[in-house]
């Protein structure tokens, strides 16, 4: 009788792609931040800073939503946890891609939508970032 | 977030709902001001710069328009001198750092609408010898900063480069400098996000007007550098030391003294990234002390939320211009006609428009005449050079600086082809 053993570790992301994911997440938190300063101190380097940042944020989410993507269209060798993970992490580039425009707006313009949009973008790719990190629950027995 | 991500988008379709309706009356003392609107992409449509060729800019019956001067490194302004010489200040000025990623997309876009030859940092002298109406040209000076503005009173010329007032002296006849200018005094020039400084002399010749624009659009690069920007200096020619003669104006990129009252009038361009019918540029009568609301609020008290800190007092203080260009045209250029300049145009102000780029449907690429009466502004604009731009967004032409010559021309620098055109009244063409 035969058995299909699932490997017990199954990586959802590997390293590069963890990489990019894990960049991200850490640049989208420091816009969220550099808009907080700005939003309290009316000090416009904050908001130049966080205009940057979520440019980094976006560059490095959009290789890993790249990675993601390729990992779907490979059915066969497609990791456990891929969709929702990919799913989550598109909405948080998207997110972060308003929130960049938004922040094309001069000065006190950008703000509150911003800062909102900022906030949302860094809770997204945090559970993006998780469910890529997660192991994925491994039905039956092994 | 969503609330407010949702909100946005609608924003930008409304945007594109409106440009197609008429534009609300724009022009005149009491301008319509929407409400504010931004959509997620500012509107941004730049000039296709195309080559004059056989074309030449429209003028109205009774006027001929000549190309004098080709060539030139970026002319911004000229100055008549009282042998009828036409002194030119060519230059690009500007050392304003990209500090967002807007920034540098937006530099991309615009300079696709400006030519391409680098400034000449010189002032170029043209002269029709023989009165045929065909001018030589020579260069005057060289090795300047960005000259605009001019200005000469008696046997001194002054120039008003993008760090400095200077002097020259002056002969008449003269085709060259005899050498180095000396400062009257340094301006404010750190980063000169709004470089262009605009000079006027009094009646009596005693103080220098220089126009200093702010160094932002609306403060995104921080208050600390709008010190000493976005204001009128009046200096003492003499000693060199000035005061903020009026404040709170944008970008005063003109300036020009009114014969017989001695009153100073300047027009300035006003904020961007409003909506395409705010905010708009005007012309003004300068009332010395006056504050008129940059950047805390624009057309008297109407408060610009995207400064903090805000100033109430400040926008209480604040007064309105006297007459509106319309929104964006950026008016680069003042000056008053003259009898000379024959029939409708004789009495009122020529104003020089170098045309919109954050506008879906552009306005500006022309001259228009403002008709006074009683020294005040007296009915609507009218186009007195026009042709610079199809509705295609072919461009081949942007009117800066317009200057009167009293023997009945109008001298008009295009940035844009390099040219200064000369329009008088075809009877009169050959003075």
């Amino acid at each position: 009788m035969n058995q299909i053993a699932e490997p017990r570790y199954v990586l959802t992301v590997r390293p590069l792609h963890a990489l990019f994911l894990g960049g991200a997440f850490a640049l989208f938190l420091g816009a969220v931040l550099a808009d907080t300063a700005y939003a309290t101190s009316f000090d416009i380097q904050w908001n130049n800073f966080a205009s940057w940042l979520l440019v980094g944020g976006l560059v490095f989410g959009g290789i890993a939503l790249i990675f993601a993507i390729i990992d779907l269209f490979r059915p066969r060798q497609r990791a456990r946890g891929i969709v929702p993970y990919a799913a989550v992490l598109l909405v948080a580039w998207l997110a972060g891609f308003f929130s960049a425009l938004i922040h094309a707006r001069d000065a006190w313009a950008s703000m509150p939508t911003g800062l909102l949009l900022s906030g949302g973008t860094v809770v997204l790719a945090c559970i993006a970032t998780w469910l890529g990190f997660r192991t994925p629950h491994i039905r039956g027995s092994v | 977030m969503y609330r407010h991500l949702l909100a946005a988008v609608p924003l930008s379709a409304v945007v594109a709902v409106c440009n197609g309706q008429a534009v609300p009356s724009q022009v005149g003392p009491e301008p319509e001001l929407p409400k504010p609107e931004r959509g997620l992409l500012p509107d941004m449509v730049i000039a296709e710069p195309a080559e004059w060729g056989s074309k030449v800019p429209t003028v109205p019956d009774g006027y001929t328009i000549t190309a004098i001067a080709t060539d030139l490194k970026i002319p911004r302004q000229t100055l008549i001198l009282p042998n009828g010489d036409i002194l030119v200040a060519e230059g690009r000025g500007g050392n304003a750092a990209k500090l967002k990623p807007k920034d540098v997309i937006a530099g991309i876009i615009k300079a696709r609408g400006t030519s391409p030859v680098k400034g000449g940092n010189r002032l170029t002298l043209l002269r029709d010898s023989d009165g045929d109406g065909t001018y030589d040209a020579s260069t005057f000076a060289e090795g300047l900063n960005a000259p605009y503005g001019l200005a000469l009173v008696g046997s001194n010329l002054y120039v008003a480069n993008q760090d400095a007032l200077v002097r020259f002296d002056y002969q008449p006849g003269q085709t060259k400098a005899s050498g180095p200018p000396e400062t009257v005094t340094p301006l404010p020039s750190e980063i000169n996000h709004h470089w262009t400084k605009a000079l006027a002399a009094s009646a009596d010749g005693q103080y220098l007007y220089v126009g200093i624009g702010s160094n932002s659009n609306i403060t995104e690069r921080g208050m600390t550098v709008e010190a000493d920007r976005a204001r009128i200096w009046r200096i003492n020619a003499r000693t060199g030391e000035h005061k903020a003669y009026a404040t709170g104006l944008r970008n005063p990129t003109a300036l020009a003294i009114q014969p017989d009252t001695g009153q100073l009038w300047a027009v300035a361009n006003e904020r961007d990234e409003l909506g395409p019918n705010l905010v708009p540029d005007y012309l003004t009568a300068v009332q010395e002390g006056a504050f008129y609301g940059w950047p805390y609020s624009y057309w008297g008290q109407n408060v610009d939320e995207r400064v903090r800190p805000q100033d109430p007092k400040k926008v209480a203080a604040a007064i309105k211009p006297d007459y509106s260009l319309g929104s964006h045209v950026a008016a680069l250029g003042v000056d008053f006609s003259t009898d000379a300049m024959g029939g409708k145009f004789s009495n009122g102000v020529f104003v020089g428009e170098h045309g919109s780029w954050n506008r879906s449907d552009p306005a500006g690429y022309k001259v228009v005449f403002i008709p006074f009466r009683d020294g005040r502004p007296a009915g609507p604009p009218v186009d007195f050079v026009a042709g610079f731009r199809d509705n295609d967004g072919t461009t081949r032409g942007r009117p800066v600086g317009v200057t009167v010559d009293p023997r009945g021309a109008l001298i008009v620098a295009d940035d844009l082809s390099n040219t200064i055109w000369r329009i008088t009244p075809t009877d009169k063409q050959q003075h």
